[in-house]
């Protein structure tokens, strides 16, 4: 993965998976430059048993092949960037996957398209389930709810009608780049 | 600035919109978003698609997302299902490729053969 979005967006695939009704993404930027990235989800959850092995590139719910990188390699880059990495999990409760990141670190992934990926996730999951964002940085904060988007649009007009994907897009950038712009790397 | 009362009006023009449209003209993309898909470049190509579409505001066309098929070497892959034809699957898709895409074999009925996994195999 070439950036820290780009593992947002396949990380989210799991909790979506999991039959989530709200994620919610938190990222924050503290004054000594240490990133958090949080996917807390609604969904299933995993068992004990699951949880302990689901770092392992060898592990995978899917049945087609006998791996999944996802996990593993959200770990690696983490704890590469002098960061930690933290899974937890409850069956019929949730998930919630927690990395942190130093952004002096040479070795920490630039964070990237952050508006494109949460745009990505509701245009691909057009009617369910509901995102929550909240980001912080230096710079101040920002926060997007689908919920509020949906509860003015009607829940049954979905996310990728054009008219709508646009609105999305630009309310995004609005919300995102005061905060995230320029912010890093 | 974007506000929600935005969507109170797009709402209204949707709703008529969605209730003309018929399933048998529907044209649909699928694209590979799986890990292997993300990291080959899939965002990029899905939001090309949601772009380009709405340009050209072609109502009939959906686009939606499927997991990892396999052949991850391919990726970013997408397939593209018109009503009545074989569904065609492009490999090794990036965002410059998309505006073709759409206007030769979405909007004119003709594949784009050089960008198709059948031109990769021959």
């Amino acid at each position: 993965m070439r950036d820290l979005s780009l593992h947002l967006l396949d990380l989210a695939q799991n909790s979506i998976t999991a039959g989530a009704a709200l994620v919610t993404i938190r990222i924050s930027l503290d004054d000594s430059g240490m990133l958090t990235m949080e996917l807390i989800d609604d969904g299933k959850g995993m068992s004990p048993e699951l949880l302990e092995r689901v770092t392992s590139p060898f592990a995978t719910t899917r049945t087609t092949r006998k791996v999944g990188l996802g996990i593993p390699m959200m770990k690696e880059n983490a704890e590469k960037a002098g960061g930690t990495f933290l899974l937890e999990s409850e069956e019929g409760k949730g998930t919630r996957l927690k990395a942190t990141m130093d952004t002096r670190n040479i070795d920490c992934l630039p964070l990237g398209d952050l508006g494109g990926t949460l745009l990505s996730l509701m245009l691909t999951n057009p009617l369910s389930p509901d995102f929550l964002f909240e980001g912080k940085t230096p710079k101040g904060e920002c926060s997007f709810d689908t919920r509020e988007v949906r509860a003015a649009l009607g829940s049954e007009i979905p996310f990728n009608e054009p008219s709508v994907a646009a609105w999305l897009k630009e309310a995004l950038e609005e919300e995102m780049n005061p905060i995230f712009g320029g912010v890093m790397l | 600035m974007k506000s929600l009362a935005d969507l109170e009006a797009i709402r209204a023009r949707t709703l008529e919109n969605i209730n003309m449209r018929k399933d048998e003209d529907a044209c649909r993309v699928v694209i590979g978003m799986a890990t292997c898909g993300i990291a080959a470049g899939a965002r990029p190509v899905m939001l090309a698609f949601m772009d380009e579409i709405a340009k050209r505001n072609l109502k009939h066309v959906t686009v939606s997302q499927t997991g990892c098929i396999g052949m991850c070497r391919y990726e970013p892959m997408l397939d593209v299902i018109l009503p009545g034809q074989e569904k065609v699957t492009y490999i090794h898709v990036k965002p410059e490729m998309v505006p073709r895409i759409v206007s030769e074999h979405i909007v004119n009925g003709h594949p784009v053969v050089e960008y198709t996994i059948g031109a990769a195999n021959d």
